[in-house]
């Protein structure tokens, strides 16, 4: 049984210019200690979707529509709020893209992390306080027992993402969720906090859900990798597969344009030309087929099933299909990271 | 060094309004010894001028008067008593202190509850119903809620004095009378701040951390939507104090409020410049403390940085 089982989840929000279909259809499977890392466009629901996992999609406008989401073999989507609340933050947590606006302005960071070990492990607040400590130390936080009492402002980007960290990791959760945890940091930071995630991953056996905008990130920290599109999965397979046999154009288009940084001359990158679909409409066809260079009359016509390439991998493009041509092979991405 | 420059620019600031109240009072037709008909012999009315040091040119008047403010003495009221301004002042402090602090009170509990709950449930019967009565409170000039309020809870009803000062019933009416407009304004504020933390970033990581409902929304929510309202303190308390002249009035407070207003059409000069100084000073050190509580409440402020919103 897998830690983490999420099938065909989807997910849609009541706005006033209509309905949203944010997310449409997603499955995939998280293993113990492995990464998965899900990657696409912004808008393409990647929050949407591991918010619909950590149970935060608001009501009344936001709905989880239907699907299923098993954590350790339990439905989280039959939870009540008390139930959830078993779940969030101890056994399952998130980090959020940007640390400035995550961590609450007028709270002490300390603080912040220790009430949710008050909540969570019944322990007393003096203890909670040593705990949180502990965590600011092994997030690589210098003169904890200072920083406990400061506030965010007082802290570097790169330092506040480590406290969302220690917040995340406090109560040590089987399965983390880090939605974008280095896009708000300069590259220098990004690379420590990647790192930090690596390490803590090695040593507890955490899962963890990364999203990312980096393929570099991708092919150097994750197992599985999830693409997605305009609300859909259009890819899903391991990471070797990822760079050595991707199979949706989308794909493709992505590793086109990942900036070659093995190469001393700059090399123009290849971004996908054409904009996300608007999800209050969505294409009656294949979401991409507005810019896909490969477009068959039947993309515009009906959405394509996710067709199996090989073991673990499959990709929702009709060229997979019998009767579609043969497309020549993508050149081989590897040599590109 | 912040608290230093705070101090001198208080003192400047009573000085400032010390001396323009001087001059527009003396731009004030008439004195206090004058009376439409003229009654007073021209003898008995010299003598007075000369008691009070109305005789002197202007400048004299001015500096004799910044002289013994020096020294806390703001001089003796005009209008016959005989009473100092000083004791004028300590006699209606107690009334005026009530009133004012118990609206404040009103004033605040009310309209940061108000506002939360049209915040909590935005865009349903209670925000409506919350957001008319704030309008209202808003639109209604007190002076005219004063006289309904004693038509309806102490007329008809009975419920409370009509008038008059004494015990805590008596405080009652005036103070909601006078809490109605900054309640409304406080409640509109609050659930415009606290819409706005709701859809924080914040309130999702504490909602991540699996906190129950009421520690998310008030440690996280509530204590940063209503940190801002600190800052109205300030502005509300100039309109308490200008409220409480007329409110004062309506209700026969015995406050200083009363005193005032009467030193005005008396041309009561002391009472009048004595009465404004002392507005002014409670005013400047309420916005003074106002920021340097402001330091402890949001960790983001420092005193050294300028200006507190
Ligand atoms: N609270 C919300 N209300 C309405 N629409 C939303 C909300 N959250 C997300 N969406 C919409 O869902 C789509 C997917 O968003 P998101 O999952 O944040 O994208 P990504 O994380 O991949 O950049 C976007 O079109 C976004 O506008
Ligand atoms: S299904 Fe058609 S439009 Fe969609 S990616 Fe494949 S070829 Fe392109
Ligand atoms: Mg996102």
């Amino acid at each position: 049984m897998s830690l983490l089982e999420v099938n065909n989840l989807k997910v849609n929000f009541k706005t006033y210019g209509g309905t949203v279909d944010a997310v449409r259809g997603v499955s995939f499977n998280v293993n113990h200690g492995e990464t998965v890392a899900i990657v696409g466009e912004s808008g393409s629901g990647k929050s949407v979707t591991v918010q619909a996992i950590m149970g935060l999609i608001a009501h009344p406008a936001g709905n989880v529509q239907g699907g299923s989401i098993r954590f350790k073999g339990k439905e989280l989507l039959k939870l009540n709020k008390k139930q959830m609340r078993e779940i969030k933050g101890k056994q399952m947590s998130m980090i959020f893209q940007d640390s400035m606006t995550s961590l609450n302005p007028t709270m002490q960071v300390g603080k912040q992390i220790s009430e949710g070990l008050i909540y969570h492990q019944n322990v007393s607040k003096r203890e909670a306080k040593v705990r949180a400590i502990e965590m600011l130390k092994e997030v690589g936080i210098p003169n904890a027992d200072k920083r406990y009492e400061q506030y965010p402002h007082e802290f570097s980007g790169g330092m506040r993402q480590r406290v969302m960290i220690a917040i995340a990791l406090a109560c040590n959760p089987d399965l983390l969720i880090a939605d974008e945890p280095t896009t708000a940091l300069d590259v220098t930071i990004q690379a420590q906090v990647l790192e930090l995630l690596q390490d803590i991953q090695e040593k507890k056996d955490t899962s963890i859900i990364l999203i990312t905008h980096d393929l570099g990130v991708v092919a150097e920290g994750a197992d599985k990798v999830i693409v997605m599109y305009g609300g859909m999965m259009v890819e899903k397979c391991s990471v070797h597969e990822l760079f050595s046999n991707p199979n949706h154009p989308y794909t493709w288009g992505l590793l086109e344009s990942i900036p070659n940084v093995y190469h001393e001359k700059k090399e123009r990158l290849k971004p996908i030309e054409g904009s996300p679909p608007d999800l209050f409409s969505p294409p009656k066809g294949c979401p991409f087929a507005p810019r896909c260079k490969y477009a068959m009359n039947i993309c515009m016509e009906e959405v394509p099933d996710l067709y199996d390439i090989a073991e673990g991998h499959s990709s929702r493009c009709f060229l997979n299909d019998e009767l579609a041509p043969k497309i020549a092979e993508f050149s081989d991405a590897e040599e590109l990271v | 060094m912040y608290i230093i420059r705070r101090v001198l620019t208080m003192l400047l600031t009573v000085w400032v309004i010390a001396t323009l109240t001087f001059i527009l009072m003396k731009l004030i037709p008439g004195d206090p010894f004058s009376t439409e008909e003229g009654a007073l012999p021209e003898e008995a009315l010299e003598n007075l001028y000369a008691k009070y040091g109305l005789d002197d040119p202007l400048p004299i008047q001015y500096l004799t008067y910044m002289k013994n403010l020096l020294t806390f003495d703001l001089g003796i009221s005009m209008e016959g008593s005989g009473r100092s301004v000083n004791d004028i002042i300590a006699s209606g402090l107690g009334a005026s202190a009530t009133l004012g602090l118990l609206t404040l009170l009103i004033a605040l509990v009310f309209g940061v509850t108000l506002g939360i709950i049209a915040a909590l449930y935005h865009n349903s019967i209670f925000d409506y119903t919350a957001m008319v009565i704030a309008t209202v409170g808003i639109s209604v000039p007190n002076f005219i809620l004063a006289p309904l309020l004693m038509k309806f809870l102490a007329v008809d009803l009975q419920v409370f004095p009509v008038a008059n000062w004494g015990t805590w019933q008596h405080a009652v009416l005036p103070s909601i009378a006078l809490a109605s407009g900054p309640l409304a304004i406080i409640a509109r504020f609050v659930r415009s701040s606290m819409l706005d933390v709701i859809n924080q970033d914040y309130m999702k990581t504490a909602d991540a951390k699996g906190l129950p409902t009421y520690r998310i929304l008030f440690l996280h929510g509530i204590r940063n939507a209503i940190l801002p309202v600190v800052s109205f303190i300030g502005p509300l308390f100039v309109s308490l104090i200008t409220g409480t002249l007329v409110i004062e009035r309506i209700f026969s407070v015995p406050g200083i409020g009363r005193y005032f207003v009467d030193s005005i059409f008396n041309r009561d000069y002391t009472v009048i410049m004595g009465t404004t100084i002392f507005y002014s000073v409670i005013l400047v050190v309420v916005l003074f403390l106002i920021d340097v509580s402001y330091r402890f409440i949001d960790p983001r402020i420092t005193l050294t940085s300028k200006g507190g919103s």
